[in-house]
């Protein structure tokens, strides 16, 4: 039975593959495969918090909120051309190069 | 001398004394990385002649009069913190040749107090694991057995700290990550709160838990690099301008007028029993010290895990996508179009936890999925900070285990990512509710492997862990002391 | 069967800061690429967000402006999603608390005014910039990071000449308000469009389509018109239009299916844990209100009632913030308004349009227009002489007043020279006298001119006819 749960990706079942393709993430069959059965695992650990009453709680997304952190509007010089382009796989005139972009 | 036990604070008093300069701790430290490293994996890279080269720097300093805090002390640095000019992998392929053009704000203000950087440790693949197994350099080993991890994910500063092949080390802690391998090798471990010191240059794994911190000798030392980190930074929004503990209170002798908070959530059945043992021993040292131990509750701590599990690679996988062989790092080849491009370079370069996490991640922030998950997840949160802030009306510090047990045999969770998420149960909820946390070797057991005891702080009061920490530290007979106690 | 389209806007105007919005790194048009970068803008490992308090107050100010509500706190969200040109593979955005929601932008519509209701206005980085060679694609950061204030309406426009006219009083009130510069040309100003068609009569919308790449105000113009063409064709022919992204060719004045877009979008927005709520304090909002200079509209009526000016001239005048500051410091000065009003859109624009210049960048003061409108009035040059001496002010700059004197430019209306100069010119130009004699008055013109050459330009030209005419009795 859970064998067959996992197979078809588990609980209500994590489309691997499509939270792969999300992620850019291309999994070999053996990795998705592993991952059905693992993230099944997983999320069925998670849903834990399903138990709790959280109505009216407000969410935290910070450990300690302030507000209104702001910078003030000055430029500053940045890095240099020559330094930005060092860490490139692949560049040209001051370009960082991908494969072609197609729109 | 022997660098293979002496404190950073005791080094620089030597330093301070003539008695031996910074290039023969660094001379000594690098003739113990070149015979034990190979064994341990702890350090990714060294670049000797760069750390001698610093070394003889704070010398001529030190020559000229010059003084700072912390001229000419060595530090390794975990393989996330940036550090202008060296590689930061963070322990993965996808990193590959990348090299740092800034140095992090933490790395500047050492810097700025003398420090020497000695080399990259290694590390769970981009913090996320917690026995340094996860590392795309191959694992690092527990110096105390071998065939055990050293836990992670800053496995190889703890690791580093504790086979003598540095003084102390610079760690992350989004989970546990400091603290749980500390624990497991035999070092102080210590969590500054949330938004004390900057995270601008740690390459992010969960913004909003992530913090660095420090692996040590002894609990001074901790004290002495949380000053010389801490404190806000215009980079990081996420930093707080309040002041900074009176160091004086980070010193303690006793614990006279202190209440030490003991939550009956972190001494399950499943704790091993010497672990239980050696923190029940360490409260009743605080009672001698002249604490009074409160039994606390926090009620929601059983959801923690999941909570963590959620907010976390929920942030990682934002945090992650920026890795894609466009700007930086690896690329893969043969790829026709900037889709392809992506998927190969990052399914190259990640590491299968690596992946389950961002897949997690993306899954719990998908159309669909994201109140189920994120948002109850965040306001799960919101109840367990509201434990701490409760139990800090009780009690002063909390003191409790920092793992379920001392350290595991390699391999031994590998297979199972469930298992080997529960290792954090005890430490996440300092990092879920923003606290500082402490990990303070107590006693070795049966099998030699150390055993700890965590010290937790409400946020921004890093002086009642360090100061109780010192204390015991203390009564223990000093930082080794606790290597002669059994449990 | 007739059919009505019903448009909805999301307008990207690039705000006018001086650095980018989460760095430090200059936020200037142009310059080499990649160039005007740093870890944070290029989505370093480690890099943060620091939030500068300018964008957010010009937004804040924007909102103001259009009458909407400032949010009390307002959230950054990460928006995810895999592109070249964007550095992190999220763009800081903002999603569920946007800075302002609400309010509305007064515009001319068919002869009345109508107030376009707004949605939200919210504040985001903008992304770099790539541009295509053989098998790749080359990607400049510059302009990654730089902060874009997106203006969304509701879908209440109602024909392409209307989003046209909402765009046009948008341009004109963030330029007012120093917002933005507002260059299309340099991409200040981007838009995509929502569009739909229906029935008339019907109450339900129908189905929408987005459409991208709207990067002049006329390719909103020619893109909403195709596409509601588009979609009516669909529907006339018993279709069904499909909900999708559409892009706009410019070249062959097409939309096409961005189909490549549509897989697996799903942003998966969450609150940017880097950064820290927005809460605009009430103190705050006041000193920006304090901040909100005197708008086209307001200005126009002003001009016309305080002015006297047709209400043609003030519409003009009010168009461009630099030109009708100009004209009012001008028209404060002088006792001419109306001459103010036609100096300035006649003579001051079509020199700015020639030379492409902006009056900021021109040597003249309005102080020394209004001089050279007196001096015209008061008859101590003509107006030929006015105008070669404004484009001389204009290149090179120089007082009017000064400029007469040393060039010798002052009108010249005594009789004694004016007749001298007459009778020269019916001497040595017998043929036009004959013509004249013979009833072409317009030989009498040409003979004007020979005056007035004579007189290097400074005789007065009604004073130089009358002096003719009477020769020319006899
Ligand atoms: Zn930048």
């Amino acid at each position: 039975m859970e064998q067959e749960k996992r197979a078809n990706g588990g609980n209500e079942g994590m489309d691997v593959r499509h939270v792969a393709l999300l992620a850019r993430l291309a999994l070999t069959d053996e990795d998705a495969e592993l991952f059905r059965g693992q993230m099944a695992d997983i999320v069925g650990f998670v849903r834990k918090i399903g138990e709790l009453n959280i109505e009216g709680i407000e969410p935290t997304t910070h450990a300690h909120r302030v507000e209104n952190v702001f910078r003030e509007d000055e430029p500053a010089p940045g890095l240099d051309r020559a330094t930005a382009l060092a860490n490139a796989p692949e560049q040209a005139q001051g370009l960082f190069l991908t494969p072609r972009i197609v729109e | 001398m022997d660098t293979a036990s002496v404190t950073l604070g005791e080094a620089l008093a030597g330093l301070d004394r003539g008695d031996w300069s910074s290039e023969e701790l660094v001379s000594d430290l690098l003739a113990r990385i070149e015979a034990g490293n190979g064994a341990l994996n702890a350090y990714l890279d060294v670049d000797a002649d760069d750390a001698l080269s610093q070394a003889r720097a704070a010398d001529r300093q030190r020559a000229r009069g010059e003084r700072a805090p912390l001229l000419g002390a060595p530090l390794a640095v975990k393989d996330n913190i940036n550090v202008a000019g060296q590689s930061c992998a963070c322990a993965s392929r996808i990193l590959e040749g990348y090299k740092a053009p800034c140095d992090a704000t933490a790395i500047a203000r050492l810097r700025r107090e003398g420090a020497v950087f000695l080399g990259r440790t290694n590390m769970d693949e981009f913090a996320m694991g917690s026995s340094t197994e996860y590392s795309a350099r191959g694992p690092a080993r527990n110096p105390r057995n071998p065939d055990c991890v050293p836990g992670g994910s800053s496995g190889g500063s703890a690791a580093a700290v504790a086979a003598g092949m540095a003084l102390a080390a610079l760690g992350s802690d989004t989970g546990g990550s400091i603290r749980q391998p500390a624990a497991f090798c035999g070092c102080v471990g210590f969590k500054p709160s949330y938004g004390r010191v900057s995270r601008y240059g740690l390459t992010a794994f969960a913004s909003s838990l992530d913090q660095i911190g420090s692996l040590t000798r002894g609990v001074d030392d901790a004290t002495r690099l949380f000053f010389s980190m801490a404190g806000p930074d215009a980079r990081d929004a996420t930093t707080v301008t309040l002041p900074l503990p009176a160091p004086e209170a980070c010193r303690r002798e006793d614990l006279k007028g202190v209440v030490i908070g003991v939550p009956k959530e972190y001494f399950p059945s499943a704790l091993a029993p010497d672990v239980r043992a050696a923190v029940l021993a360490a409260a009743e040292t605080c009672r001698a010290l002249g604490a009074e131990t409160r039994d606390i509750s926090l009620p929601h701590t059983e959801y923690a895990m999941a909570v963590y599990y959620i907010v976390a690679p929920a942030e990682a996988s934002a945090n992650l996508a920026r890795f894609d062989g466009v700007r930086y790092g690896r690329r893969a080849a043969g790829a026709t179009s900037p889709m392809d491009l992506y998927c190969r370079t990052r399914s190259e370069g990640f590491g299968r936890e690596v992946k389950r996490r961002i897949l997690l991640g993306a899954y719990v922030l998908s159309s669909g999925y994201y109140d189920a998950y994120y948002l109850s997840a965040q306001k799960a949160r919101t109840l367990i900070r509201d434990d701490f802030t409760a139990a800090f009306r009780d009690c002063d510090a909390i003191l409790a285990p920092v793992t379920p047990s001392a350290a595991f045999r390699m391999g031994e969770k590998t297979e199972d990512p469930v298992q080997m998420y529960l290792t954090d149960v005890f430490t996440a909820t300092a990092n879920l509710a923003g606290l500082c946390a402490l990990s303070l070797p107590c006693a070795m057991n049966a099998d030699g492997l150390p055993l700890a005891a965590q010290l937790i702080g409400p946020a921004f009061r890093e002086d009642a862990v360090l100061g109780a920490a010192a204390a015991l530290e203390r009564a223990w007979g000093g930082p080794t002391g606790w290597m002669g106690r059994r449990a | 069967m007739t059919y009505e389209a019903r448009i909805g806007l999301e307008v990207h105007v690039q705000l006018k800061t001086r650095s980018k919005m989460f760095c430090a790194c200059s936020a200037e048009f142009g310059d080499e690429p990649n160039t005007r970068v740093c870890p944070v803008c290029l989505g370093y490992p480690g890099a943060m967000p620091a939030m500068n308090r300018e964008a957010v107050e010009l937004t804040a100010l924007t909102g103001l402006m259009v009458g909407a509500q400032v949010a009390p706190l307002s959230v950054f969200a990460r928006k995810s999603y895999f592109y070249p040109d964007m550095p992190k593979n999220y763009q800081i955005s903002q999603y569920d608390r946007p800075l302002c929601i609400g309010g509305a932008v007064a515009i001319e519509w068919e002869g009345r005014e109508k107030l376009v209701g707004l949605t939200r206005i919210h504040l985001e980085e903008d992304v770099g910039k790539s541009s295509h060679f053989g098998t790749s694609s080359g990607v400049d950061f510059n302009r990654a990071g730089i902060p874009l204030m997106e203006i969304v309406t509701e879908p209440v426009l109602t024909a392409p000449e209307e989003a046209d006219a909402f765009l046009q009083a948008l341009r004109q009130m963030v330029r007012y308000a120093g917002v933005s510069d507002g260059n299309m040309e340099r991409g200040n100003i981007r838009c995509d469009a929502n569009c739909s068609v229906r029935l008339r009569g019907e109450t339900a919308l129908g189905a929408k389509t987005e459409i991208k790449n709207l990067n002049t105000f006329k390719g909103v113009l020619a893109a909403l018109r195709y596409e509601i063409r588009r979609q009516q064709d669909v529907l006339a022919a018993g279709g069904r239009v499909a909900m999708e992204t559409r892009r706009w060719d410019g070249e062959t004045g097409t939309t096409a299916s961005m189909r490549s877009k549509e897989e697996a979008h799903d942003y998966r927005y969450f609150p940017e844990p880097d950064l820290m709520p927005v809460a605009m304090a009430p103190e705050q909002l006041a000193a920006l209100q304090a901040r909100i200079p005197e708008l086209p509209r307001a200005r126009r009526e002003r001009f016309c009632r305080d002015y006297g000016l047709p209400a043609y001239d003030s519409e003009v005048l009010a168009a461009d913030k630099a030109v009708a500051d100009f004209f009012d410091e001008t028209a404060r000065v002088s006792d001419n308004p109306k001459a103010v009003s036609n100096w300035m859109m006649t003579e001051v624009l079509a020199k700015l349009a020639e030379t492409g210049r902006t009056l900021a960048e021109t040597p003249v003061a309005p102080r020394q227009l209004a001089e050279l409108i007196a001096l015209v009035d008061r008859g101590q040059i003509n107006m030929p002489t006015a105008k070669s001496l404004f484009a001389t002010m204009f290149d090179k700059g120089g007082d009017p007043v000064a400029l007469v004197e040393q060039e010798g430019l002052a009108q010249v209306s005594s009789a004694d020279d004016i007749g001298a100069w007459a009778r020269q010119a019916v001497e040595e130009n017998p043929k036009s006298v004959a013509d004249y004699r013979s009833g072409k008055k317009a030989a009498l013109q040409f003979l004007v001119g020979q005056v007035m050459r004579r007189s290097r330009g400074r005789a007065h030209p009604q004073k130089a006819a009358e002096a003719l005419e009477e020769l020319l009795k006899g």
